[in-house]
């Protein structure tokens, strides 16, 4: 599981370490890659600065993009059982496409 | 006579207050309480319920209970306040951008080098194909069947 987000290095390390997260914080500043990837919300940030809006991305191992969640609401996020959900799904039907 | 400082203005004032503190600060943890306003809708409407009969009575019975003046303007303040609040929530959160060009299932990710919060560069598609490390190090899910995979969560950050 890796989080991105416009926080800096600095930033997310300490939210690692106040929270006790183990999984990877990656840095995107400048919205490089939520751009990229069409994820830019416009001005949603406190300070007007450009963010990511929420999604998730559940990626397997060749790099295809096997299940999106782009939530219509900021308040509503996946839930970790969909999460495992369409987890599962990708390796009962990977195995039998392969 | 003796006139009531109008208990149901106070108490229906505090409770909009506290159901609108309480949805960041406590409720927004449970994401039953977070998708939707259960307990906050409630409890908020229930306060302006009980101000609107303390501002009733003080219009009706000035001579028992006191509040014409300040019960109207904590009502107007707190029908303000909540409105504001069921805007955010139910309007601005919703306020988000289509992204129809985001990555959809069936194509191919695309590769990015970006630092984790150590300042070590990661690279999606090594990180799809390296192993999987235990306790926080950077690697994939491991299935039984060794089916690697990566879930990637965008935040809007700020934290």
């Amino acid at each position: 599981m890796i989080a991105i987000s416009v926080d800096t290095p600095a930033e997310s390390e300490k939210l690692r370490q106040s929270q006790g997260y183990t999984f990877p914080i990656l840095s995107d500043a400048k919205d490089d890659v939520i751009r990229r990837w069409d994820l830019v919300h416009p001005h949603g940030g406190i300070d007007g600065a450009d963010i990511a809006r929420p999604a998730e991305f559940l990626i397997d191992a060749s790099g295809k993009v096997r299940w999106v969640n782009l939530t219509e609401d900021l308040v509503v996020r996946a839930r970790p059982q969909q999460v495992l959900a369409a987890f599962d799904a990708m390796n009962s039907t990977g195995r039998s496409s392969q | 006579m003796k006139r009531s400082w109008n208990a149901s203005v106070w108490l229906g004032l505090l409770l909009v207050l506290a159901g609108i503190v309480s949805y960041p600060v406590y409720f927004a943890r449970f994401a039953a309480t977070r998708d939707f306003p259960w307990v906050n809708l409630p409890a908020i409407a229930f306060g302006l319920v009980l101000l609107g009969v303390g501002i009733a009575r003080a219009f009706r019975r000035p001579d028992a209970y006191r509040g014409k003046i300040f019960g109207s303007i904590l009502g107007v303040a707190a029908v303000l306040v909540a409105g504001f609040f069921f805007y955010e929530i139910f309007v601005m959160a919703r306020q988000l951008p289509a992204s129809h060009g985001a990555p959809q299932v069936g194509q191919v990710a695309p590769d990015f080098t970006l630092p984790d919060s150590t300042n070590n560069p990661v690279n999606l598609s090594g990180l799809l194909s390296s192993s999987f490390a235990p306790n926080g190090g950077i690697g994939p899910a491991v299935s039984g069947d060794k089916t690697a995979a990566v879930v990637l969560i965008f935040y809007r950050g700020y934290w």
